[in-house]
């Protein structure tokens, strides 16, 4: 496949291996956070740690929307569908994962709700076209990538005057979640968790441009890559780490420069604008409560809005004890480190929502057997 | 669910849709997201949804730059 398999040539992965190696500094430690749960995907599936040297250390981000959906706003969706008008739409990966006593769309299913996986936001539309008769509710969740694909969903609705289609929104910033990250105390007073360069986010930047991580290179002096996700890619955004702090240079560098500008797509920018704004707060799994890291479906298409629909209120519930998703989404911990990890939590029975995604760290280390030899 | 992979354009049809290939298999995406995308571009698919055009020339320059990195190596 063209633009896929000239980027996983081994011979030159391991020769760039060999190039990292030789320029990582033996009296450096190189701690570098990949965003992206695309990317941990990506490192776990062809073993990019097991070609880099010791001193530099993959740290895996929240960049997962699956896994940073906090348990509440999973409970209201689960009461949507139990509603006996409702035919509620979800990804593929939000079946799975645990609500509160252990529900998940899955189980709810089973128990008579209407729950249908979508591929996307276009497939929930025609369903409300086919069922004039039902209330069809899309669960939508994702970071900017996915964000644009909703907002066209909601203006073709509005377009068609389709009444009985609705969305139920969970869209969060990248941004916040990188602020987060860098101004909570893990990082930034004790240095209990190390981050020393980003491997930014290569489908989000599509839409959002390379420009909204100078801020973060500027501010907070970390060089910051925006990468592919092929592993020539992230091989050669690592290197490109390496490189920055050896230097003491400070920037946003584009790897990833075939799909992504500095100010990114214009036109799907426009239209999540139209749709969408700021909400005040959102919580995430693991990050807490964040002002301004999530968007709200705007007054002009309050019509298309199932929480005001159908008046949702969200209430907090706390995470299982034993599961560490939390600290896991925050580099705090590695999936090897949860207690719970490939024992009582395994993708046939996850207890939480980092073994349920592909993207989530403890299924990509699950399914790809990086836990074997620990 | 953020995966999305290059697709090539085969055919566009009315109203924002196009079809795709992508390793032979056939699938109809929507091009409300891209400006400009025409018969033989490839495009990043996200959930039935075209993301952005993919640049030729630069994926030709990052290619030559993961070469070159390679000489480097073997220098």
């Amino acid at each position: 496949m063209k633009y896929v398999d000239e980027y996983r040539d081994g011979t030159l992965a391991s020769r760039i291996a060999a190039t990292i190696t030789a320029e990582a500094d033996p009296a450096r430690r190189y701690s570098i956070m990949e965003f992206c749960g695309g990317h941990t995907h990506a490192i776990c599936r062809y073993g990019i740690e097991d070609l880099l040297p010791a001193n530099v250390d993959m740290i895996h981000g929240p960049g997962c929307p699956v896994c940073v959906l906090p348990i509440g706003r999973l409970d209201m969706a689960i009461e949507l569908a139990r509603r006996p008008e409702v035919i509620l739409c979800a990804y593929g990966d939000m079946m799975r994962v645990p609500g509160s006593d252990r529900t998940s769309l899955t189980k709810a299913r089973a128990q008579g709700a209407d729950i249908r996986m979508v591929y996307g936001s276009a497939d929930a539309l025609r369903l409300a076209q086919e069922n004039p008769g039902r209330e069809v509710v899309f669960f939508a969740i994702g970071f900017e990538t996915t964000t644009p694909t909703s907002a066209v969903a909601i203006k073709q609705a509005a377009a068609l005057g389709l009444r009985n289609f609705s969305v139920f929104a969970n869209h969060v910033l990248t941004p916040s979640a990188i602020q987060t990250i860098l101004d909570s105390p893990e990082v930034a007073a004790s240095g209990a968790v190390r981050v020393d360069a980003f491997i930014g986010p290569g489908h989000v930047s599509t839409i959002i441009g390379s420009a909204p991580y100078e801020r973060f290179a500027r501010d907070y002096r970390r060089p910051i890559a925006v990468s592919g996700f092929e592993p020539l890619d992230i091989m050669q955004s690592i290197l490109m780490l390496v490189r920055q702090v050896n230097e003491g240079r400070c920037e946003v560098e584009n790897q990833f420069s075939r799909a992504v500008t500095r100010d990114g797509n214009a036109k799907a920018q426009a239209l999540v604008d139209e749709v969408f704004e700021l909400r005040d707060s959102f919580e995430w799994r693991g990050l807490g409560t964040i002002p301004d890291s999530a968007l709200q479906i705007r007054e002009a298409f309050a019509d298309w809005d199932a929480e005001r629909r159908w008046q949702l209120r969200y209430t907090p519930v706390a995470d299982n004890k034993v599961c560490s998703c939390g600290e896991i989404l925050r580099g705090a911990k590695k999936p090897l480190d949860c207690k719970i990890f490939g024992t009582v939590c395994t993708p046939e029975n996850p207890m939480g929502s980092c073994m349920v995604s592909p993207e989530g760290s403890c299924a990509a280390y699950y399914l790809y057997g990086r836990w074997r030899d620990a | 669910m953020c995966l999305a992979l290059p697709a090539r354009i085969t055919e566009l049809h009315d109203g924002d849709s196009a079809t795709v290939t992508l390793g032979g298999v056939r699938k109809q995406v929507s091009l409300a997201l891209v400006e400009g995308a025409e018969v033989g571009d490839y495009v990043i698919v996200h959930v039935g949804y075209a993301l952005s055009k993919l640049d030729p020339a630069e994926a030709e320059r990052t290619l030559a730059l993961l070469t070159s990195l390679d000489a480097g190596a073997a220098a």
